[in-house]
């Protein structure tokens, strides 16, 4: 079943058919690129470099129009910024006024944009924009001018659960898995690593941690937000009530309105584990979810364990697991996904998408059933993600 | 006065070289910012801090202060070191 939203306006689409085509976009530490596809999605098309030698944290298209692309970068040692197009890279506009925290005394510095998400269906043009350090930051005309969003800020808790930079991930702590519900645009998720899952009923006036039933590392409170570190959450766009995440020490479902994760990791092959950075859903089937694992032994190599890459699937919301790995390589690929390099289109059957780390960009058209390289020799892969178009 | 423009920022002003001009370096950042939008976040932060990696140079002498005085004929380098892969 194909879902089509009247709130798009016809123009970005979600289900197949023909004179649809599909763009993938990649952003990567030296620029980004667009790959473009009809809705058979067996041939590609190049377009690219875009802002070549430019960091490209995100790069996302508004599913609500259709047209309007927005590209967190960050120059080398410039300040962060971010650029517009709305018509598909062939020209950018700066942002007037970029994510920037308050002058205050004690007051951060953004560092990057690293998460962009279109707000709720019936706020058109608002945006959302997750940044390093974590900070949450809202745009209400299209992404040219962002101002300081909620309490998250700057709140004692919230400031002291963020932890330090000495605390976050080695490019830096970030908010992330920016999740606006589909029935009700005052119901939020964010989610920081670290600094846990959290969840506002209220627009984001208010915050409220959702942690019950992670782990952390062993020998930490996992009652304490700071020691959380979920490395991507996502909702269910089918069933807005469930969200799966990939976490620091496994996979887990959340059904709503409960409030206790449960782990799902644990019944993937022991020799693989659960450890990984992205996890995606279906965007029809809330039973179906992918992942892509990582060495999370020892030194926590992160990488395909064994070399030997896969996507692992379940279709039956986390109680088994399949191996998809036809088209990858058998061995001797030590490949490591980023939590945003992984993405998957809304065409019938779904395609699921990742990038690696070593530049190179896989598709597969049939859910993971086989998989194709797109592209090798790209810069450091950042993000992918897909547009419907037509 | 003279404002010499690292290659990463003329992007903003087209040009390697600008006339520019203030009582002071933060003014001078300023009317650079009036003229080429999006220049001072590039090389300040929303605190007011000079970011890493980022240089100013009168008349050859580093400054690291905002309030820095400038007179005419001074000329300004900004730097923008090159380090990383």
């Amino acid at each position: 079943m194909a879902i089509t939203s009247k709130k798009t306006g016809g123009r970005a689409r979600t289900g197949a058919g023909p004179g649809r085509r599909v763009v993938v976009l990649v952003a990567t530490r030296k620029g980004a690129w667009l790959y473009h596809a009809d809705a058979g999605r067996r041939s590609w098309r190049a377009d690219g470099p875009h802002f070549l030698g430019q960091i490209i944290h995100h790069l996302v298209l508004d599913p609500r129009d259709g047209k309007t692309l927005l590209a967190a970068a960050s120059t080398g040692h410039l300040g962060p910024t971010l650029f517009r197009s709305t018509n598909l890279g062939r020209s950018w506009q700066e942002a007037d006024r970029p994510p920037a925290f308050a002058k205050a005394p004690d007051g951060r510095s953004v560092k990057h944009t690293f998460w962009l998400a279109p707000a709720h269906p019936d706020e058109p043009g608002a945006w959302y924009a997750g940044t390093s350090p974590q900070g949450l930051f809202r745009s209400e005309d299209g992404g040219l001018s962002w101002a300081p969003f909620s309490c998250i800020n700057d709140d004692p808790d919230y400031r002291r659960w963020m932890g330090t930079e000495q605390d976050g991930t080695p490019d830096g702590p970030k908010l992330h898995s920016i999740l606006v519900d589909p029935r009700d645009p005052a119901h939020l998720y964010v989610a920081m690593s670290g600094g846990g899952v959290h969840e506002s009923l209220d627009g984001g006036r208010t915050f409220k941690p959702l942690l019950d039933g992670l782990d952390v590392v062993e020998g930490f409170d996992a009652s304490q937000p700071t020691f959380h570190d979920p490395h991507c959450v996502r909702l269910c766009p089918s069933r807005p009530d469930r969200l799966y995440q990939q976490n620091h020490c496994g996979i887990y479902r959340l059904d709503r309105p409960g409030g206790q994760w449960v782990r799902i990791g644990n019944t993937m092959p022991k020799r693989v584990g659960d450890i990984g950075f992205p996890i995606v859903v279906h965007p029809r089937d809330a039973d179906t979810a992918w992942v892509f694992p990582m060495d999370g032994t020892s030194v926590w190599p992160r990488t395909s364990p064994g070399g030997k890459p896969a996507v692992y699937a379940t279709s039956n919301a986390g109680r088994s697991w399949q191996r998809l790995d036809a088209g990858l390589p058998e061995q001797q690929a030590w490949w490591t996904v980023k939590r945003q390099a992984m993405t998957t289109d809304p065409l019938d059957p779904a395609g699921v998408y990742f990038g690696t780390t070593s530049g190179e960009l896989w598709a597969s058209r049939n859910e993971g059933g086989r998989w194709s390289c797109l592209a090798r020799h790209l810069p450091e892969i950042y993000a992918v993600e897909t547009a419907v178009l037509g | 006065m003279n404002v010499l423009i690292p290659s990463a920022l003329h992007s903003y002003t087209r040009h390697s070289q600008v006339e520019a001009g203030g009582a002071d370096l933060a003014e001078l950042l300023s009317n650079l910012e009036a003229r080429y939008p999006g220049i001072r976040f590039r090389v300040l932060d929303e605190q007011d801090a000079i970011r890493p990696h980022i240089r100013f140079f009168v008349n050859g002498e580093q400054v690291r202060e905002l309030s820095y005085p400038l007179h005419a004929g001074d000329e300004l380098v900004i730097v923008q070191a090159l380090s990383g892969g």
